[in-house]
């Protein structure tokens, strides 16, 4: 249970993880708080021949209001979400995600970042985020790009950032007073990996209904017809339509977590 | 090999260290502190926590070079501790364990735990300790040794 050998490289700055990860094309790899990847490093899942530190970078960690979003730095940790140590523009949904992710001694060390970028399909900031629609700053050697967090995860751990970037932060939408949220989780013991995740934002004011399933398949899956409708009885088809096998006991369990978290958000 | 240098316990340490060595290897074979126990090595069960500028994290997934120059206390740092002393207490009172191999990391995440006062019931101390498992109490004498530290430190 210990990881393959590798190089150790302790970035000092945003522009030096650059250059380490330009240099080492390919063979490095990022670490930010390393709560997924060292685990996977441990059990040979993945190995890195060079491991690019970024955990230690106070950059990464600013967050300021950008115009209308809210800019939340890769390297901001799910517990300084938990404690309100970072302002939450989503009236408490950030706070709400960041509190029920793993436990609190992963809380301290895992970023928000490192959770995109890593792209589990059962991560809580990949669902949670998407229901939000925020979107994504990556930071590459010709300067800054921005997409919308839905074209950035294209399926199980696979993600848009392309060779020598970096995923800078996240832009994330003020909700308004009106605004209603849900996050479910359905889970067999607090803090594992979920079995089901439902998501439900909406905000007339920002423009923003989304219902977004986690835990299925490669990625996060919105379902447009209960995204628009706000009614359970489009989950069966929202589910056909990703070919998912609507009879299955995953599909029960996910058609259950979104009536209820639409349940609990409109209420 | 990477040079390291870090605080443990309160003492400036130094180190060669193999790149991979995880923060829970270091401790153990590197400075000899045993107390820190490695039991899945893959972040599930919470027996490697230490605190690393007093904040819980887990040894065996976090590397030894990414807190050099940071502050590190593993249990054998808490023998002085009034707080933990009294937690001890209170592990050994309600049977709070038995084989041990857990207590460690049990130890160091309720003092944190009463710190941020996340222990109202034992509800709450439940879903606060879930990160760490335990094979021996079926928790019970565990969640009420919390609840007993908790009135006695006030918390």
């Amino acid at each position: 249970m210990k990881a393959a050998k590798l190089t150790y490289h302790k970035a000092t700055s945003i522009e030096h993880a650059l250059e380490l990860v330009g240099r080492y094309d390919g063979a490095g790899k990022l670490m930010a708080g390393g709560q997924s990847l060292v685990p996977m490093m441990n059990l040979r899942m993945t190995a890195a021949e060079h491991l690019i530190d970024i955990s230690g970078l106070s950059a990464l960690r600013e967050s300021a209001w950008k115009d209308e979003a809210f800019f939340l730095g890769s390297g901001v940790t799910h517990s300084m979400i938990e404690d309100g140590k970072v302002e939450d523009p989503a009236r408490g949904y950030l706070r709400h995600v960041a509190a029920g992710i793993a436990y609190r001694s992963v809380r301290n060390r895992g970023t928000v970042g490192g959770s995109l970028a890593h792209a589990d399909p059962a991560a809580d900031w990949p669902a949670a985020l998407l229901a939000l629609d925020a979107a994504i700053v990556i930071q590459g050697p010709k300067g800054e790009r921005r997409m919308p967090l839905a074209q950035f995860q294209r399926g199980l751990m696979e993600t848009a950032l392309g060779e020598g970037e970096l995923l800078k932060g996240v832009l994330v939408p003020r909700l308004s007073e009106k605004a209603r949220w849900a996050y479910l989780k359905f889970t067999r013991k607090v803090g594992e990996f979920a079995h089901s995740i439902a998501a439900v934002v909406v905000d007339p004011a920002a423009g923003i209904s989304n219902v977004v399933l986690g835990a299925v398949g490669g990625k996060p899956l919105r379902l447009n017809g209960v995204s628009t409708s706000l009614s359970p009885r489009e989950i069966e088809s929202d589910l056909k339509a990703a070919d998912l096998d609507g009879s299955s006991y995953e599909c029960q369990v996910h058609k259950t977590m979104i009536t209820r978290a639409l349940a609990k958000a409109l209420q | 090999m990477t040079k390291l240098s870090l605080k443990v316990n309160g003492e400036a340490v130094q180190a060669e260290i193999e790149d991979r060595t995880t923060l829970g290897d270091f401790l153990r074979e590197g400075l000899n502190l045993t107390g820190t126990h490695l039991g899945c090595e893959h972040g599930v069960c919470g027996a490697c926590t230490v605190l690393v500028d007093e904040e819980p994290v887990r040894a065996c997934i976090t590397l030894a070079a990414s807190v050099a120059g940071r502050e590190v206390r593993t249990i054998e740092g808490f023998a002085e501790d009034p707080a933990m002393a009294v937690i001890r207490e209170c592990f050994s009172e309600a049977h709070g364990l038995q084989c041990g191999f857990c207590t460690p990391g049990m130890a160091i995440t309720v003092s944190d735990l009463l710190k941020r006062g996340k222990c109202a019931d034992a509800a709450q101390i439940r879903t606060e300790l879930s990160g760490n498992l335990c094979r021996c109490t079926g928790y019970q004498g565990i969640v009420e040794a919390v609840e007993l530290a908790r009135e006695k430190l006030n918390a």
